[in-house]
């Protein structure tokens, strides 16, 4: 069966399964005739599970435990995709994560999902794939003619050509750029599946499951430390399931279900599997991504498509084994040229013959292992090319034709090779039939995870690949990816590594002996490229080995360059295949070593990561999490609208039946309240109890003013700086006791001013006893406002209280009984200008308190209103609020100057005194009226001086705050004014160029309403 | 990253939030006979602003807002984010003082 210039395709072996239809176990309408290069026996196949799945629109069949690729290829299915770049007819190449062509369509309507991988797909039935980058078929793709010009498409082509005008590149170059190279498209439908996150701790993690990260896990649950073992595919094993061999005298199938059942027997060892660890983090984090429900067509309910894991691990055993790497030779890149690792993967693995007459181009010895397995599978090997001339030791009895030299050519089809020239030391050439030819270039160590903390790979002659240099903290890079690629050494190194990380963790147990294997040589002799025509280093990019050295002559020298200028390496497969015989293009072309050329920098994520797993749950109204008034279900039942103000979601007006407009709600709302009584839920005030004998002065030196000297039972409004002058927030404290302090901050603020207030207490001033408790949510806060407030209050509280202006006077506060014999604590303080207070009471009576301030004030006509009303209310009054706490406004400018204290230090107060925050120029609080009283006002309008061209030089401030006011009949609003509070009466423009409004206003004072403020007081 | 919190153990970098260089000290705006200080404009001005760009083991003020409510003093390596100590701020709980965590 070795001697092989004889035509292929003729002398189908009798091991192909032929006539699987005739199995009467598989459904009638399932026929697996389809599957002309499935192997009769062997392989991890179920033959009893027959799945029906499409590609392009074509009907085949493939088995329980196929990937799509390994379906195809049972198929005899060869050309799956266009390139890039040129479009070049492209067909399976690997049989893994690292695949570049075998890029497919999966799923349709919002489901589809471009650019999946084939090799990594798991076939389920009913699987619809389609190829990408082709039109009008895969076959026939009018847009390989750009092969045509590929002398002209060279690196960096676009960068030359489309130089200028630089204005086109957005409009024109781009866009037609991407719609000619590009793969598959997005749904651009929103995701129907949902993602999770979640987090995982152990003391040992071990990535891959191949015979390294076995032993580890073994090794570690053995000694009883907890271990994870995430492994990327769906089943342990790595490449013991495509391979031969034996160990501990068994062969590997036998001795990998034996480690398997030993593994599902420790309850310590948690099996993670369709689980990729895609990045390292710092403290011994790890990010994986598992493909809770790919191999399905729909997730069942209620299951997330995909996790997204965050694993804390103390040790880290990396055994991510290494990539086949290509050999770089004309035509390299034809359908059916095939990695010779992934030939094994097929046969071995899947049962699935890549070809009939097969091939073999190597300049190692590992090569050699495929021309063995396909002659074990019963398969023809065609000839064995080894660039070294000479058959290794251990393969000199394997009876296939040896011929030493390279492959200089590959003809075939669009689909399909059908013969290659071997071109000796000599320079003689002959033709070689073969339907596959499979390569080995050598191995590359699977570097990545080593490599994300900036641990730079480190060159080895002997293996001709990089090895890990410095790993990061807490773990150790083991097997194949550590660049011992020997059976015996993997196993050796993982167990070894297993059970030292286990120790390290103070595991006391015993691990065992170390599985034993082949410890066969891996002899390599690199061969970069073969000379003679198109040959690609990049396969998804279509980089090839003259772009390298276009690269180098242009002077694009350095790794990063190189990458950046031929895009070497940034394909979806991120130079799984490419880099390194890249970087061996460029050193050979610099003269330099390989080992001085260096890579280019690795970063995370190693495998992708949907956004979708990154959101996980946070996505729409889940973004973030909603906090909820004591009243809210109650205002909701009423019909409010609710506005979101940070993760509150607060009430803002009350419609009722026919009111046409928010402004006609609102208005009603205000009336209501100056010429009756409203009340509106403030729960969302920051709210912190500040205890202990020195919590007087602690917040002295927190405010602008006093509260050391507040009475007992008195309420007083207070300002707090930033350090460096500028105001941070406002509210009211209240005394309650001696050494009992209740503070409000402003909503917005609530929770960095208790980060403040903590600073303040634990690093500023720890000599002081006061301690700080934030009780916003343990209480419901209503204000209660309007001339007939007292009236309400009468019907609430029990009779014995006193609520007369002498028994309860302005800024009073007081703890009261309630008709029933409950206690609240009761604020006379007002936001609106109204006679008002406010009504504290546990937060779980909020809603029952909603209820009782309707009914008590029943006969007065209680009107609820929400935060628009109190916004307008506040204007009118002038009160300043987060538009004129805005960050960049002091004390002095909000019209407050005066309470800043002379007699103490507090923060904020050197720094307030700086020559530019004390300007007499500074913008201040003014009100503002439009002349035309019928304008609308708009926050954001600039204010000019009236002649003046508008303009940064004439720009002399800005409305912050605007409202229609019920009151006065017309709009009004607080702005920030150059020397505002000397220009009240002067006639001055309000300039919006935004909504293209201009208008003459007019500067007054910015209390509108009752300036006296009679109405709070009486 | 993960901060070895002294009160409630090792826990998560989103737990935290980051302030910066713990080294200044707040400055006296009155000396100890209460007069004013002159230069204390000057003096809060570095405080406010004046910050080093450290390569290397800095201590920093982290708050664990998402725990305890504490203000830590942590020794980071700014360059490989090594955590070597973490103290709670003085006036945080009880003091005591912790190793940084095993696997920072």
């Amino acid at each position: 069966m070795s001697r092989t210039s004889q035509i292929s395709g003729d002398a189908a072996p009798l091991a192909f399964n032929d006539n699987p239809a005739a199995d009467s176990r598989q459904p009638r309408s399932i026929s697996t005739g389809t599957q002309s290069h499935r192997l009769s026996s062997g392989g991890q196949i179920d033959r009893k599970q027959p799945l029906g799945f499409t590609f392009d629109g074509k009907k085949m069949v493939g088995f329980a435990g196929d990937t799509l690729a390994s379906a195809l290829v049972a198929n005899g299915i060869k050309l799956v995709g266009r390139s890039f770049k040129y479009h070049r007819p492209r067909g399976i190449l690997t049989a893994g994560a690292e695949e570049p062509n075998a890029l497919v369509e999966l799923r349709g309507g919002a489901r589809r999902e471009p650019n999946t991988r084939a090799t990594t797909t798991e076939l389920y039935d009913g699987l619809a794939a389609e190829s990408q980058n082709r039109w009008p078929s895969l076959r026939h793709d009018v847009m390989a003619v750009n092969s045509l010009f590929s002398p002209i498409f060279v690196a960096g082509f676009y960068y030359k050509t489309f130089m200028w005008p630089a204005k086109l590149w957005e409009k024109l170059y781009e866009p037609a750029i991407r719609r000619a190279a590009g793969l598959g498209k997005a749904s651009g439908a929103a995701d129907p599946d949902h993602y999770e996150k979640a987090w995982a701790h152990c003391d040992v993690l071990v990535v891959g499951s191949g015979p390294s990260g076995l032993a580890a896990a073994l090794a570690a649950g053995r000694a009883g430390a907890r271990v994870i073992l995430a492994e990327e595919d769906s089943r342990l094993g790595g490449r013991l399931l495509s391979e031969n061999g034996e160990i501990d005298g068994k062969p590997v199938a036998e001795w990998l279900a034996g480690a398997q059942r030993e593994i599902a027997a420790l309850a310590n060892i948690r099996v993670m599997t369709r689980t990729a660890v895609f990045g390292v983090y710092d403290g011994g984090t790890y990010g994986a991504i598992e493909r809770v429900n790919d191999h399905v067509p729909v997730p069942p309910a209620h299951q997330p498509r995909q996790r997204l894991w965050r694993i804390v691990a103390k040790h880290a055993v990396v055994a991510a084994g290494a990539i086949e790497r290509p050999l770089v030779f004309p035509g390299n890149d034809r359908p059916g040229v095939m990695m010779a690792s992934a030939v094994r993967s097929y046969i071995n693995r899947f049962a699935a013959m890549p070809g009939r007459q097969v091939a073999l181009f190597t300049n190692n010895d590992d090569g050699w292992r495929t021309a063995e397995a396909v002659q074990r599978a019963g398969g023809a090997v065609a000839a064995v090319i080894d660039s070294r001339g000479a058959a290794p030791e251990r393969y000199r009895g394997l009876s296939a034709k040896l011929l030493g030299g390279v492959v200089s050519a590959v003809n075939g089809g669009v689909d399909c090779v059908r013969s290659i020239v071997v071109r000796d030391a000599g320079g003689r050439t002959q033709q070689i039939e073969t339907d596959c030819l499979a390569m080995s270039g050598g191995w590359n160590p699977n570097v990545a995870l080593s490599s994300f903390h900036r641990g730079r790979p480190v060159w080895r002659d002997d293996i001709a690949a990089f090895a890990p240099g410095q790993c990061p903290p807490g773990m150790v890079m083991v097997g194949a990816a550590s660049g011992d690629f020997s059976l015996a050494a993997c196993l050796r190194e993982g167990h070894a590594a297993g059970e030292d990380a286990a120790k390290a963790c103070g595991a006391k147990g015993k691990a065992g002996e170390a599985p034993k294997g082949d410890d066969e040589v891996f002899a390599i002799k690199p061969l970069w490229h073969v000379e003679g025509g198109k040959a690609f280093v990049d396969f998804q990019h279509d980089v090839t080995a003259s772009d390298v050295k276009l690269a180098q002559r242009e002077g694009f020298e350095s790794v990063e360059h190189l990458k950046r200028y031929t895009t070497l390496g940034m394909a979806t497969d991120q130079g799984k295949l490419s880099n390194v015989n890249g970087l061996a293009l460029m050193a050979e072309a610099t003269g330099r070593s390989i080992g001085d050329t260096g890579t280019t920098i690795y970063r995370p994520p190693y495998a992708p990561v949907a956004i979708g797993a990154l959101a996980g749950h946070h996505r729409d109204e889940n973004f973030h999490a909603w906090r909820l008034t004591p009243s809210h279900h109650w205002a909701a039942e009423r019909g409010a609208v609710f506005v979101d103000t940070g993760l509150w979601k607060r009430a803002q007006w009350y419609p009722i039946d026919g009111e046409k407009d928010w402004l006609e709600s609102v208005t009603r709302e205000v009336l209501a309240v100056r010429n009756g009584v409203g009340f509106c839920d403030v729960s969302t005030l920051g709210k912190v109890d500040v205890r202990g004998p020195d919590a007087g002065i602690f917040l002295d030196r927190l405010y602008i003013n006093t509260f050391s000297n507040l009475a007992v039972g008195k309420a007083r409004y207070g300002l707090m700086l930033r350090e460096d002058g500028l105001v941070y927030d406002d509210g009211t404290t209240s005394r309650l006791a001696e050494d009992h302090y209740f503070l409000t901050t402003t909503t917005a603020k609530a929770g960095p001013a208790m980060q403040h207030l903590e600073y303040c207490r634990q690093v500023l001033w720890p000599e002081l006893d006061v301690q700080l408790t934030s009780v916003t949510d343990q209480w419901a806060q209503f204000s209660i406002a309007g001339p007939n407030t007292r009236d309400l209050l009468k019907n609430l509280c029990d009779p014995s209280e006193d609520l007369s202006n002498e028994g309860f006077p302005f800024m009073g506060v007081r703890e009261v009984s309630l008709r029933g014999g409950m206690r609240a604590r009761l604020y006379r303080i007002s936001f609106s200008g109204e006679m008002a207070f406010e009504i504290g009471v546990p937060a779980r009576y909020g809603e029952a308190m909603a209820e009782n301030l309707m009914r008590a004030g029943a006969e007065f006509g209680v009107t609820p209103y929400g935060t628009e009303a109190l916004g307008v209310m506040r204007i009118e009054k002038g009160h300043v609020a987060g538009p004129e706490l805005n960050g960049t406004t002091t004390a002095d400018d909000l019209g407050l100057g005066k309470m800043m204290s002379k007699k103490k230090d507090y923060i904020g107060r050197a720094m307030a005194g700086r020559e530019a925050l004390t300007a007499p120029d500074r913008q201040v609080v003014v009100g503002i009226k439009p002349v035309n009283k019928t304008n609308r006002l708009r926050s954001g309008a600039h204010i000019i001086p009236k002649g003046a061209a508008p303009g940064p030089e004439t720009d002399q401030g800005y409305l912050t705050s605007v409202c229609y006011s019920p009151m006065l009949g017309h709009w009004i609003a607080l702005a920030l004014v150059e020397r505002g509070r000397e220009r009240h009466g002067e006639i001055v423009r309000a300039y919006d160029p935004l909504r293209g409004e201009d208008m003459d206003v007019e500067i007054t004072s910015p209390v509108f309403y009752d300036p006296e403020g009679g109405r709070q007081r009486g | 990253m993960r901060i070895a919190c002294p009160f409630c153990g090792e826990r998560e970098l989103g737990e935290f939030t980051y302030l910066g260089d713990a080294a200044p000290k707040r400055p006296m705006a009155f000396a100890a006979d209460g007069a004013e200080q002159p230069e204390a404009q000057d003096l809060f001005f570095d405080y406010v602003y004046l910050r080093d760009n450290v390569a290397g083991d800095m201590t920093e003020r982290w708050y664990h807002g998402g725990g305890c409510r504490s203000w830590l003093t942590v020794t980071r390596n700014t360059t490989t984010h090594e955590i070597k100590a973490v103290h709670a701020a003085p006036g945080a709980g009880a003091q005591k003082r912790t190793k940084a965590g095993a696997t920072s």
